[in-house]
């Protein structure tokens, strides 16, 4: 398969980037990993006039600690997300999703940054990155923007990105407390995006009550979606699996999922439900493990 | 001989693995030569349309474009493609494919125009300049539609779409063994439609010499004769002016032995424009325009008494054939199919009618079992639901049914040749704890956990196969193979047979046979394939047929280089050939051992030529036809154990066991190789493959995200054990191995998901068996909820 005609930019720093950004956006492509846009380009369903690759600028490959949370460079790989001892310790969610995207060879490959401006509306870290709240960083010649990942997701294939930004950073919390996470997906072949995935967070009370409770769905709309319904249903009240059971039921609350040829609106609506409680009760387990530890 | 074998029944590592794995392969792609350019095909947006004009001017203006060419090009230049197997008393229809359409497109893989440019980009970006016209035509993709008064007509040869019609009737009378029975079932079976997906793409790189006349064209072939011989055919040049190259091809399931609109338009554009011309699939392409495979709807009645001995099955099926006839296609689901519908069963009545049908898709061909697959699903399936309404056992209905002893004379008119059926079954039950696995089913179903076993005894024809038969069914040539043995004067061997391997490993099975009867180090022989120009005519590789009836060829054509080098060995001896013993790779004369010449030695006098008894000719080598006389009948039994979730519906396979008798083995590493493939593409298609269309002929799985073949994550360890019991007709005893994992793990699969779902009511589900086919088959049948409320 071959790609139409493209002209290639590498820029070595960030600026030079943002420069390119500036003069071509309109009708450029960033490439970060590739395993998205080359796909399409291959198929010509994308025929960008410029590409501009990043994986030449130094510094945009990065998993630290800085001011109570965790920024990750958008140049990081699923891979180097899911073997960080950083994000395994303190916010093991978004490590255990990356462990979910793809293969080995595109978690080798992809990266985060490129994963979110694709915005495909079944991918992995959207749900773990809406159940955490966390924060996109955009840049441009002209500055800077701080979005939540919600906000920056606008439908399928659809973000917030301007043509002369370049997403460069994300921003997840540092978790404490009696906090447990968990990320389910329901696929029906390894390696394919989510039919359903459902990001948990729970964090307990010394008492073993439901303190915080964050669910995010992925594949089930246009965009990530949090079962806002279940985290009511279950915050404050005492940590049961069989709250869970009965909050989880609203998970399909206003959904409405996609159908396609493999499988119906109505089935992802119901392995919402399924996927939820499965999660949050791996979630609540694993509070309850730290809870007992501290 | 009572001698140990060095080679044949080891586990000797693929020779040809260091070349392939480390990227050393030479495949059509890596095929460049001076001042080749690149063809690029269009393929329609539509289904079924008339094209009502063609413009090519803007592409042809491209910078690098060589020539825009469509159907009216080629029309008579090139005749159009038919199918080799003209199925006998089916009434098949002359139906033509031309190699660039000119009035109809009929199925969105046909080709509207070829592009020839210096480079493939250029060829591609100047597919998106041409302009064409259609008009649009109704479509029909479904063969319960296409069959209908005034469903869309594509072929104005083929009236109501019906390609062929073929019956077959076996022993008894259906109806009156009907008469005899308990319990009459009847089913509606979907087989679903698979897309082959070898590795590599096909291919094909085109070089014509105008100063000897001769075109040589590598393509990605099965069977580089067969190629030649249609080719030459179809292009209108002499057969010997042709030569086929397939160098190494990687993988085909079938849907390499086509003959293809690319390689022809390739090799007639290389004469026309003098200069070489390559095509290389794009896997987009490969999903449109390469054979798919199975694609039946089979209403199926079967006859048993209630001690589960069933007596009868009747079949009416309508084949899939897509818009046009394939190569082989019209063999498939017939022969193929209707000979297998007893199985390794004492049924005493078959009844087949079989409607090939066209419709607004991909053509269907051979794809891995072939026929074998479909039949064999019919029957284990039907044992199984068979059980069920007997309340019996699966497995006791099989033991009432199996063939006690072999050879057998099936109703088919088969002969199956040797096996021990019940025992092979009793082995694969004792293997894979069959009864231990029934209480754990029923244990833990109490807890909400669903189990399910399934079995799959099944037999197959192949080693295709006797040349008689072959022709008695309209195939357009015989089934023999051929090889030619030559020993160099040091004693080294080159092997150049007419089989194909393409990953299946031949060059390491075939350089066992030779080494093990000439006693000759296996790093002595080298095994050549694939060129038209160095190897003898030979019918390739498919049908299982590469170890039995080429392996055979081998093991005969080594058989007469014994013969004449024991005559040299006598010789130089100076004793009487029939005093000369061969052992170990050395002649010697009985009794005294030491009195001893290699074959080396014996290879060398060969072609020195000076010391040969007069009635014997200089050099050593020896060419073999193999034509069996039968069929090989390898069989087997193969278990399946299943945990489906019972929420999401996802199933998950906790063990699977396949115990088969190929007859005797050359290379376990290899034989077990091709079970572990066959399973999982067999295992595919249970719970993963199916190819789909939308109502207006648009591939909805035209890509590997669509598409689902399973990963290694997907598959279970397969646990694969072999019997032994040698084909008796056959040299060396073997039988084909290649396609048994596919035909017969499907069964075995299916069925152990709906014995994991049966106590819930419900009897089947079309596959493939996804988690959301099978939540909607129990909402559809109200049993969801039976379900959460525990099953009872």
């Amino acid at each position: 398969m071959y790609p139409a005609s493209f002209k290639v930019f590498v820029p070595k720093s960030l600026d030079e980037a943002l420069e390119l950004l500036a003069k071509y956006g309109e009708e450029a492509k960033v490439l970060a990993g590739g395993h998205s846009l080359i796909p399409l380009m291959r198929l010509r369903l994308v025929k960008p006039k410029y590409v501009i690759y990043i994986g030449k600028i130094p510094g945009l490959s990065y998993i630290r600690e800085e001011g109570g949370v965790i920024r990750i460079g958008a140049m990081t790989t699923h891979n180097e997300i899911e073997e960080s001892q950083l994000l395994k310790e303190k916010n093991p969610l978004l490590s255990e999703t990356a462990s979910h995207i793809g293969d080995l060879q595109v978690r080798n490959m992809g990266t985060i940054g490129g994963s979110l401006a694709h915005a495909d509306p079944a991918a992995d870290y959207p749900a773990a990155l809406t159940a955490l709240e966390a924060d996109v960083v955009l840049k441009s010649a002209k500055g800077e923007r701080v979005l939540k990942v919600s906000d920056f997701i606008q439908g399928p294939y659809l973000t917030d990105l301007r043509p002369d930004e370049l997403l460069v950073e994300v921003r997840v919390p540092v978790l404490s407390g009696a906090f447990g996470t968990s990320y389910k997906k329901l696929y029906f072949r390894a390696g394919d995006f989510a039919i359903v995935g459902v990001a948990a967070l729970v964090e307990l009370s010394p008492e073993g009550s439901f303190k915080r409770v964050r669910v995010a769905l992925t594949g089930v709309g246009e965009k990530p979606v949090r079962a806002r319904g279940v985290e009511e249903e279950l915050e404050g009240k005492e940590a049961s699996e069989e709250a869970i059971a009965k909050a989880a039921e609203r998970a399909k609350e206003g959904l409405n999922p996609p159908s396609d040829i493999r499988a119906s609106s109505e089935y992802r609506r119901e392995m919402s439900v399924v996927l939820t409680r499965r999660a949050l009760i791996e979630a609540l387990r694993r509070a309850r493990e730290r809870l007992k530890s501290q | 001989m009572a001698r140990e074998r060095r080679y044949i029944g080891k586990r000797i590592k693929r020779k040809e693995d260091p070349r392939l794995i480390t990227g050393k392969g030479l495949y059509v792609d890596d095929i460049h030569l001076p001042g080749m350019v690149y063809a690029a095909f269009l393929r329609p947006p539509y289904a079924h349309a008339r094209i009502k004009s063609i413009d090519t001017s803007k592409a042809e203006k491209i910078p690098g474009v060589i020539g825009v060419f469509t159907g009216e090009y080629f029309k008579d230049k090139v005749a159009p493609l038919t199918t080799a197997w003209a199925l006998t008393n089916a009434d098949l229809k002359p139906v033509k494919w031309p190699v660039v359409a000119y009035d109809k497109v009929r199925f969105t893989g046909d080709i509207v125009a070829v592009v020839v440019a210096e480079d493939p980009y250029t060829a591609y970006d100047a597919l998106e300049a041409i302009e064409v016209e259609y008009e649009p035509l109704p479509v029909v993709v479904d063969v319960e539609e296409a069959v209908k008064p005034g469903a869309p007509q594509l072929h104005d040869e083929a009236p109501g779409n019906i390609a062929f019609k073929w019956t077959f009737r076996g022993g008894r009378d259906f109806d009156e063994v009907a008469k005899e029975a308990d319990i009459i079932v009847k089913k509606r079976f979907i087989n679903q439609r698979l897309i082959p997906s070898a590795m590599e793409t096909r291919a094909a790189v085109a070089s014509y010499n105008p100063a000897t006349g001769e075109l040589t064209v590598w393509v990605t072939s099965q069977n580089p004769h067969v190629h030649r011989l249609i080719m030459a055919s179809v292009l209108g040049i002499p057969e010997h002016k042709l030569r086929v190259i397939a160098p190494d091809v990687g993988g085909g399931f079938g849907s390499k032995i086509p003959v293809y609109p690319g390689e022809v338009i390739v090799a007639r554009l290389a004469m026309d424009l003098g200069r070489p011309v390559k095509w290389v699939e794009t896997r987009r392409e490969n999903f449109l325009g390469t054979i798919h495979g199975r694609d039946h709807v089979d209403y199926v009645e079967v006859a048993a008494k209630k001690n589960g001995e069933v007596l009868g099955v009747r079949v009416r099926t309508l084949a899939n054939l897509g818009a046009y006839i394939s190569t082989a296609a019209p063999g498939v689901p017939t022969i193929l199919f209707g000979l297998m519908l007893s199985g390794p069963y004492k049924i005493k009545s078959v009844d087949v009618e079989v409607k090939g049908v066209l419709t607004n898709t991909t053509p269907v061909d051979a794809y891995r079992g072939a026929g074998r697959p479909e039949a064999t699903y019919i029957l284990e399936r039907m044992m199984d639901i068979v059980a069920r309404r007997l309340g019996m056992d699966p497995a006791d209905v099989r033991r009432v049914n199996l063939i006690e002893k072999a050879p057998y004379t099936a109703v088919t008119g088969l002969t199956y040749d040797s096996g021990r059926y019940l025992e092979v079954f009793e082995k694969a039950l004792k293997i894979a704890e069959y009864y231990k696995w029934r209480e754990v089913q029923s244990e833990e179903r109490r807890k909400g956990r669903l189990i399910g076993i399934g079995i799959s005894s099944y037999i197959e024809m192949c080693g295709l196969a006797p040349s008689r038969i072959a022709r008695a069914t309209g195939f357009g040539l015989g089934l023999w193979e051929s090889v030619l043995v030559r020993v160099h004067p040091t004693g080294k061997v080159s092997v150049y047979t007419g089989s194909h391997p393409h990953g299946q490993g031949e060059e390491t099975s075939f350089a066992q046979i030779v080494a093990e009867e000439l006693g000759i180090p296996i790093e002595d022989v080298e095994i050549v394939h694939g060129d038209t120009a160095q190897t003898p005519f030979g019918m390739g590789t498919y049908g299982s047929r590469t170890t039995p009836v080429g392996g055979a060829a081998v093991y005969r054509a080594v058989a007469k280089i014994k013969e004449k080098a024991r005559k040299i060995a006598a010789a130089l001896l100076e004793a009487r050939e029939e005093d000369i013993e061969f052992s170990e790779g050395k002649f010697y004369v009985k009794g005294h051992p030491e009195k001893s010449v290699t074959f080396q030695d014996v290879a060398l006098a060969a072609y020195t030529a000076d010391k040969l008894p007069p009635d014997v000719e200089p050099g050593l080598e020896a060419i073999a036809f193999y034509d069996p006389e039968n069929f090989t009948f390898p069989y087997g039994t193969h278990i399946a154990v299943v945990e489906v979730d019972p929420e999401t519906f996802k199933v998950k396979i906790l063990r699977y066991v396949a115990v088969d008798d190929a007859g005797v083995i050359i290379n376990p590493l290899l034989a077990e190789g091709q079970v572990h493939g066959g399973v999982v593409q067999g295992i595919a298609q249970a719970l993963y493959e199916y190819a789909v269309y939308d109502e207006n002929g648009n591939l909805l799985t035209a890509g590997f995200n669509d598409y689902m073949i399973p990963t290694a994550l997907d598959v279970p360890n397969i646990e694969s054990y072999f019997e032994e019991t040698p084909a008796p007709h056959n040299p060396l005893g073997a039988k084909g191995i290649g396609e048994t994992g596919t035909i017969a793990a499907t069964p075995a699969v299916v069925n152990a998901v709906l014995d994991a779902l049966a106590h819930l009511g419900i009897e089947h589900i079309d596959m493939p068996l996804t988690p959301y086919r099978i939540w909607k088959a129990l909402k559809e049948a109200g049993l969801l909820e039976k379900l959460k409320a525990g099953g009872e």
